[in-house]
């Protein structure tokens, strides 16, 4: 079985992109199936659905989305080989700036759309900057030279990735993504021992664990105090 | 280049200010010091503090570095001068109603057909250089040769730049901040004459005159197509631009496309508008997924042209009129 990790921001395309993806093998006969991971809430699923696509979803509630894709991704890859999947897709909503989902040996792409703005690449850490590949959404409505400078922020900080411009609503572009994704030859049959591609921050502080008090007090663990300034009136 | 104080390598590549800033590295005070040795500086806790990986912008650095010089010498070593489309076939199968298409810059080449029927899936083939990867089975040559794998994974050099009438400007910048930032991005020498150039062109073109100061965001939508085209035509680093639909409102679209053709670019534009689709010399027929047919624009089209344009012009002038809050007579048609 393929194992491709999908993330990006809310709402930058992710859905639209691993579709028009999926859509685009449809000839070749690969049996394809989705794990979204979410913080509250997804209708993904449905979508996923719709299209007639096996899918499961997992809501992290309370945790950062990305250490809860870590702590289940092993067993969403066995679910993928039980049902006998040619390709594994997860879909990650980037939630966590600091976080990114992705694996060693293990194809990431990361979706963000034009809309965000150009400091966009700047903000999102290892989830853009670690990504194998860098799928730009949204290009039919802004204009030619802000694709162009957002795509050359993208690859200021990732100038390793490939990088695509696709439509997720035309899926133009989606046909050669899909061609550069699926590798016949790969066959994962466990993720076990497998590592990220970058550390999750070590950050566990009184307010993970359900402390709800405000005050030096109650503060205990990884506690990081903002600089204010002595000076300042 | 790794034993280059960080002072060396901005003097030989001054572009790697935007690869420092990008990427949050504040090199300031330690000009004198290689990137490593700048690196080095952060403590553990500041490493993980800022998600910052030593490693990978020691290997990413010269990866940036070559991509942003092979852009910059691309202009003069790799200029496009024609595209060909080698006929592939449409969604049932059925070989296209063409051979070949060569398309040389400056030239015109409109392409109609209903929405669906496989546009998108033209400019794909065109942006991805298809070599009968595709499902269309096309193959794309420019230059009349199998191209270079770069058109397709380089994102500084796109083959092809669009404009549509969907697009819009969602920076909130002046006009001049706005074309500034585009220049720097293209490592433009003299970002200021390019700007003035551009803002002249796009004057030429727009309805009603805008200046440097005014906001992207409040340009009239001739104003922001006018802007965009010229943009396009004098900055963009695509050779090809395709155009979908420009509305004939508060923009000369004839100026437009002349524009476009002397920054010698292969323009093809989807329309139904017949004024603007018989200047084009050729157009493209699409159904059912596939090219059908090739026409040449006729002797006769390029005559009735002329006289829609009269008609144009004539409906443009009591458009005119009724907006000056003038009585319309059928003196206009004399
Ligand atoms: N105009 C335009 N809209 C797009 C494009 N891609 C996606 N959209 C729209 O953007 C919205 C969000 O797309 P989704 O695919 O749901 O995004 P997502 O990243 O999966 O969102 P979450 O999973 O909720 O984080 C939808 O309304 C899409 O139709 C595109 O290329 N152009
Ligand atoms: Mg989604
Ligand atoms: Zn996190
Ligand atoms: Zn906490």
């Amino acid at each position: 079985m393929n194992l491709i990790i999908f993330s990006g921001p809310p709402s930058s395309g992710k859905t639209s992109i691993i579709l028009k993806v999926i859509a685009s093998y449809n000839r070749r006969n690969i049996k394809v199936g989705v794990v979204k991971f979410d913080c509250l809430y997804t209708d993904d699923d449905a979508a996923y659905e719709k299209a007639g696509i096996p899918v499961k979803k997992g809501l992290s509630g309370a945790l950062c989305p990305d250490h809860f894709f870590a702590s289940n991704i092993e067993e969403v890859v066995s679910w993928g080989n039980q049902e006998n999947l040619d390709l594994l897709i997860t879909e990650s909503a980037g939630l966590c700036n600091r976080c990114s989902p992705y694996l060693k040996d293990i194809k990431g792409v990361c979706v963000i759309d034009n809309l965000s703005g150009i400091n966009t690449p700047k903000k999102i850490g290892p989830m853009l900057k670690s990504a194998d590949f860098v799928v730009i959404t949204k290009g039919d409505i802004v204009s030619q030279a802000e694709r162009e400078v957002f795509a050359s922020c993208v690859s200021s900080v990732n100038p390793r990735a490939i990088t695509m411009h696709v439509n997720g609503l035309t899926g133009q572009g989606a046909y050669e993504l899909g061609s550069l994704l699926y590798d016949e030859d790969q066959d994962i049959k466990s993720v076990q021992g497998m590592k990220l591609r970058f550390p999750m921050p070590a950050a566990l502080c009184s307010y993970c664990l359900g402390e709800t008090r405000i005050g030096e007090a109650y503060q205990m663990g990884n506690i990081k105090k903002m600089d204010l300034g002595a000076d300042k009136k | 280049m790794t034993n280059w104080t960080l002072l060396q390598i901005l003097e030989k590549y001054p572009f790697a200010l935007a690869y420092f800033e990008q990427n949050k590295l504040d090199i300031a005070g330690y000009e004198d010091r290689t990137l490593e040795e700048y690196l080095d500086h952060f403590s553990e806790l500041e490493l993980e503090d800022q998600a910052l990986d030593k490693e990978k912008i020691l290997s990413d650095f010269p990866v940036y570095i070559e991509q942003m010089q092979s852009f910059l010498g691309v202009e003069e070593k790799n200029q496009v001068l024609s595209l060909t489309i080698l006929a592939g076939h449409d969604k049932s199968g059925v070989t296209e109603g063409f051979e070949e298409l060569t398309i040389l810059t400056s030239q015109i080449i409109s392409i109609v057909g209903p929405t669906g029927s496989g546009k998108s899936r033209l400019l794909a083939d065109i942006e991805w250089a298809a070599q009968n990867d595709t499902p269309t089975g096309r193959s794309i040559h420019i230059n009349g040769e199998v191209p270079d794998n770069k058109w397709r994974f380089s994102s500084n050099n796109r083959l092809v730049a669009q404009l549509s009438q969907n697009m819009n400007f969602v920076m909130d910048l002046t006009v001049q901040e706005f074309l500034n930032m585009h220049a720097v991005s293209r490592l433009v020498e003299n970002p200021q004459s390019i700007i003035n150039e551009i803002i002249k062109a796009a004057n030429n073109l727009a309805g009603e005159k805008f200046d440097l100061t005014t906001p992207v965001t409040s340009l009239s939508g001739g104003q922001s197509r006018a802007l965009m085209i010229a943009d396009t035509a004098i900055l963009s680093s695509s050779p090809i631009v395709l155009i979908d639909e420009i509305e004939n409102a508060g923009i000369d679209r004839k100026k437009a496309l002349e524009l476009l053709v002397s920054s010698d670019k292969i323009v093809l534009m989807a329309t139904h508008d017949p004024l603007l689709a018989l200047i084009a010399d050729k157009r493209i027929i699409i159904k059912n997924g596939g090219i059908s047919k090739v026409i040449h624009t006729s002797d006769e089209e390029k005559e009735l042209l002329v006289e829609l344009e009269k008609m144009d012009s004539l409906i443009q002038h009591a458009r005119q009129e009724l907006r000056k809050g003038s009585h319309l007579s059928s003196e206009i048609l004399a």
